[in-house]
Formats: structure tokens, C-alpha cells, sequence
């Protein structure tokens, strides 16, 4: 299609828990994507920046702070929060820009500084705020959460423990050798099994941490690509980021309840399964056409039922698909060839970004040896808090 | 000793147990008869309830006492604040409970002496009132759930 945005560019900053100002990854990373685009900053007439709340005012207002780092440029800007869709919130903001024609060029950013341990709401005393209540009356952490669906899948599916940790050996190997990555190192069955249990059933080494890195994408219209003399470029076919349909039957963080389905029946399509079924629909594909996919395995568990709500195999058979050899490198559909957050941690605004650059890399067929086979079609997920989340598909 | 203190809930509104037995206290829509957890006053959240949505079709509403574990895990690190743990920390189970009348979820801490180990998908349990923290006033009280009797 030719209608479709383009990626021109992706940089990242490294993942690590550097402890340096934020805006120091996102400066790298934006200054990498613009050389891998061949484009000069000034050549950019949108930026979008993806928030962070947990660096003071400068996070809020991030789209204004990079363009700051980079030189006042009077670029056009804007600032995205959606928690951990923020990213793709950003990367939405500056695609309808274009798709809109009022930009030819946009700038995606987002990077994050994370403290240690556990997440924890932001300061202050907020008892009309379920996100803090959730830690007070309940002491539900992150982890709490993805446990819940975690032994979920084990009673409906008869998904085992080895099951997940087999999640945390596959991407562990996928990440080996990404030079982004933050943990570059085999782990085995044992090793997981050896860590410490966080929230039953899960593991610390089920859990994705916490981490530091920028992540940047340059987009422009197919028009300006082609101008520019960029031949088959990889491109943007399809991006949701559609929140959940009334009554939301399976909790969320930072839910203490579902909505009831007592007068009205639960939605078709589950929240998370609606995300990438919106972005099927809006690229006219479907699982089938995938190469490889990158989803959000903030616990290992939820990589497989991710597996299943973007159409990979049927509710209950994730496990199934994973012991096949499947979702491995080198099997039929590869899942989280980059390594996923089980090699990054999870840096909350640049997360959704990354994701687009390791499918930038990989349909460019420059992923090296991480490289998925002869891809033509990938898509990213997502999910967020309060009911944000993304799917994104690219294609080349 | 706690037993000499005064005992408070942990926040006002949101269960009761006054009569002995515990229950969660919600509003439901006149309406078209969706019940929310927590109180919802500002106006019902069904797209398709054709009440005025201004709240006025909101009334006070006790949920039912039993339901079947959805799904369980526990806490084994201290939770960050604004969550007061005991010190020393002690772990505890949180379960989310499927009511059956109410059709959906809702999360509670298990109450202390059951461990995940004690706990099954499916099984049944009932609604009851235990000690999330103290201080040098009071007790505070907490909805938790316990297996049925």
C-alpha cells in the first residue's frame, strides 16, 4: 500500500541499569535512528516524545525535552503517556501526522531511568486512586498480577513451571548476542528453577526487571521515502491501540475487579486478543502471514498466552506450540527473536518503540544472528495499565 | 495487644461487617442492573445502559459472601508502600474470587493461615474480615478470604 508510513530509521540505546539521566538514552538513540535514516535532525518536522513519569517533569513533557537535547528546532511536538503502550502511543501520534499529510518526516522517542526493585505507585498520599489503593489494601505488586494468569494458565491448560522457565531458556538464547540487550547469558531449566519465588508460581527469573535504554524510530510518508530514492522500505500496515470493550472479564493492572458480565455478555475478542485483532484488521492480515512476532513477556507465562490472543495457535495450546519448537529460532514463527523483556528488563516508554526497531532490523534482513528467515511480516503487542495497550504490524 | 485496641477498616466504604457477617460494598445500576467493585457513584460504565448516567442511577449495593477461586498466588517480598507490612514481613496469599451472582472477579488477600498450598482453582470461598495492619491506635481491617465453611 502505498498509503502505508515508513520506517526510515530505528536506534537504541543499550539496556542496563546505567543510572544516567534519561534524556541521555533518548538522545542516543534518536541521534542513531536519524543516521540510520540519513537524515539530519533539522530535517524533522514532527517529533513525538513517550513519557515517563518516574523522572520528574521533564518525563511528562518528553517530546519537548529531546527536541531540546537536540537543538530547538521548531519542530512540531508532541508528549504521549499510556504507560506501557507509550511508546506505540507516540509511535500512533506521529503516524497519523503523516497519514494525516501534515508531516512528511517524524521523530519517535522514548527512553526511561528506572529505580530499583519493585515498581511502586508514584509518591504521595492518593486514596482515591485505585493504583495506589492496590498496594495498600491488597499489597498486589506487578508481579502479583501476571502470577494470577500464570497459574491460571496451569489449572486450565496444565501448563507446568518448566513450561515457563523453557520461555525464559528460549529468549535468553535469542538475546545472546543483541548488542541491546541487557542480559546476555544462557540461563537452563535449573537455573530458573533455582531463583527465588517472587509470587507463586513465578520466579525472579520469570519476572522481567526493571530497566534503563532509549529507543527511537524516524517515520515518513512513502512519498518522502521515495523521494529520498529508499526502495522497499519496511513499512507500517497496521497499528491499534483500542482500549478494552465493556465488560472487561479479566483483570488488569490496577484492577481489584472485573467489570460484571451479569447484564451484558464478556466481548468476542478479550482485551488483549482485540489489540492485535484491530491491527489484523486495519493491515489486511492475519496470524497465518506471520514471520515472527515480538510480545510483551513481562512474565514469562504471559508470553505464551500473548502466543494464543495474537492468533499463533488456539486458547490452550501454547504450551503445545512452545514444546514444538515452534516459537524458537529457526522454528515457523519465531517469538521474541530479539530476546524480548526476559533479556531487556522492561524500560516502560522506550519498550514499544524497541519493539518496532527489532522489527525494522529483522524484515531488513540485518538482524544478524538473531536473524528470523526470509521475514515478510511481524507484529508487535503490548499492554499497558488502566487499559492501554498496542499492536503494531510491519511488513516489507 | 491488638485486642485492646479500637478496630477501623483500613478505608471506609468499601466493605462491611457489621453484623457479624463481611460483605463487599458496591453500587449497582438501576438501570440495567450491572453492580461495580469498588463503589462507582459517577455514573453507570455499560455503553449500552440507557440510564441517565449522571448517578442518580446508582444505589448502594451488598455483594454476595461466596464464590470459586479464579485464580491465587502469594507475596513472598514486602510490597512496596504505601502497603505497611508487619515487621517482620510475613507472606501472604492474595486470591481472586469469582462471584457466581455477580459475574465477575475480585481480588482480596487470603486470610493468614492460608498458604497457596491450601488454595486450588475452583475451590469454593467465603467473604471474611481479618488485620491488614495496626499502629499504636488502632487495628485496621481488611475484606480477605478464607475457604468455605
Amino acid at each position: 500500500m502505498t498509503s502505508d508510513v515508513v520506517v526510515l530509521g530505528a536506534g537504541m540505546h543499550p539496556w542496563g541499569k546505567w543510572g544516567r539521566n534519561f534524556v541521555e538514552y533518548g538522545l542516543a538513540a534518536a541521534r542513531a535512528a536519524l543516521a540510520d535514516a540519513g537524515l539530519a535532525w533539522p530535517d524533522v518536522q514532527y517529533v513525538a516524545g513517550a513519557d515517563t513519569i518516574r523522572n520528574g517533569y521533564p518525563g511528562f513533557v518528553s517530546g519537548a525535552t529531546f527536541a531540546q537535547a537536540l537543538g530547538w528546532s521548531g519542530a512540531r511536538v508532541s508528549s504521549a503517556y499510556a504507560a506501557c503502550a507509550s511508546g506505540a502511543q507516540a509511535i500512533a501520534n506521529a503516524r497519523a501526522q503523516i497519514l494525516a499529510g501534515l508531516a512528511d518526516v517524524a521523530l519517535v522517542v522514548g527512553a526511561d531511568t528506572t529505580p530499583k526493585g519493585f515498581f511502586k505507585p508514584v509518591g504521595g498520599d492518593r486514596p482515591d486512586d485505585p493504583d495506589w489503593l492496590r498496594f495498600r489494601l491488597l499489597g498486589a505488586s506487578n508481579p502479583t498480577y501476571f502470577a494470577l494468569y500464570a497459574r491460571r494458565r496451569m489449572a486450565l491448560y496444565g501448563a507446568t513451571t518448566d513450561d515457563f522457565a523453557a520461555v525464559k531458556v528460549k529468549n535468553a538464547r535469542h538475546g545472546l548476542a543483541n548488542p541491546n540487550a541487557r542480559y546476555r547469558k544462557e540461563v537452563t531449566v535449573e537455573d530458573v528453577r533455582a531463583s527465588a519465588v517472587v509470587a507463586d508460581p513465578l520466579r525472579l527469573l520469570d519476572i522481567c526487571a526493571t530497566s534503563d535504554g532509549g529507543a527511537a524510530v524516524v517515520l515518513a510518508s512513502a512519498d518522502y521515502a521515495r523521494r529520498r530514492g529508499v526502495t522497499d522500505p519496511v513499512r507500517l500496515a497496521g497499528l491499534s491501540t483500542v482500549t478494552p470493550t465493556f465488560p472487561k472479564t479479566v483483570l488488569d493492572l490496577p484492577d481489584f475487579a472485573t467489570d460484571s458480565a451479569m447484564t451484558v455478555p464478556p466481548p468476542e475478542r478479550p482485551f488483549r486478543a482485540s489489540l492485535a485483532h484491530a491491527a489484523y484488521e486495519e493491515a489486511g492480515l492475519g496470524p497465518s502471514d506471520l514471520s515472527f512476532a515480538e510480545v510483551y513477556d513481562l512474565s514469562t507465562a504471559l508470553e505464551l498466552d500473548w502466543c494464543e490472543d495474537i492468533g499463533l495457535c488456539p486458547e490452550g495450546e501454547a504450551e503445545s506450540l512452545l514444546r514444538s519448537g515452534a516459537t524458537a529460532l529457526g522454528g515457523r514463527v519465531p517469538v521474541n527473536p530479539s530476546g524480548g523483556l526476559a533479556c531487556f528488563g522492561e524500560a516502560i516508554p522506550a519498550q514499544a518503540i524497541a519493539q518496532v526497531c527489532e522489527l525494522t532490523w529483522q524484515l531488513r534482513g540485518r538482524a544478524e544472528s538473531r536473524q528470523v528467515e526470509n521475514p515478510r511480516a511481524a507484529i508487535a503487542v503490548n499492554q499497558g495499565l488502566f487499559g492501554h495497550g498496542s499492536a503494531i504490524i510491519a511488513v516489507r | 495487644m491488638s485486642g485492646t485496641k479500637q478496630r477501623r477498616p483500613a478505608a471506609e466504604g468499601w466493605f462491611t461487617a457489621a453484623d457479624g457477617s463481611t460483605r463487599l460494598l458496591g453500587t449497582r445500576c438501576t438501570s440495567c442492573g450491572t453492580p461495580y467493585f469498588p463503589r462507582n457513584e459517577l455514573a453507570c460504565r455499560n455503553p449500552g445502559c440507557a440510564g441517565p448516567k449522571d448517578g442518580s442511577e446508582l444505589v448502594p449495593y451488598e455483594f454476595s459472601t461466596r464464590g470459586t477461586v479464579w485464580s491465587y498466588t502469594d507475596a513472598r517480598y514486602q510490597p512496596p508502600p504505601p502497603y505497611v507490612a508487619a515487621d517482620p514481613f510475613r507472606p501472604f496469599a492474595i486470591v481472586a474470587v469469582e462471584l457466581e451472582a455477580e459475574r465477575m472477579v475480585v481480588l482480596g488477600q487470603a486470610v493468614p493461615e492460608i498458604g497457596v498450598d491450601d488454595l486450588e482453582v475452583g475451590m469454593r470461598v467465603e467473604l471474611t474480615e481479618g488485620v491488614l495492619y495496626e499502629d499504636d491506635e488502632a487495628v485496621y481491617t481488611v475484606w480477605m478470604w478464607r475457604p468455605a465453611s
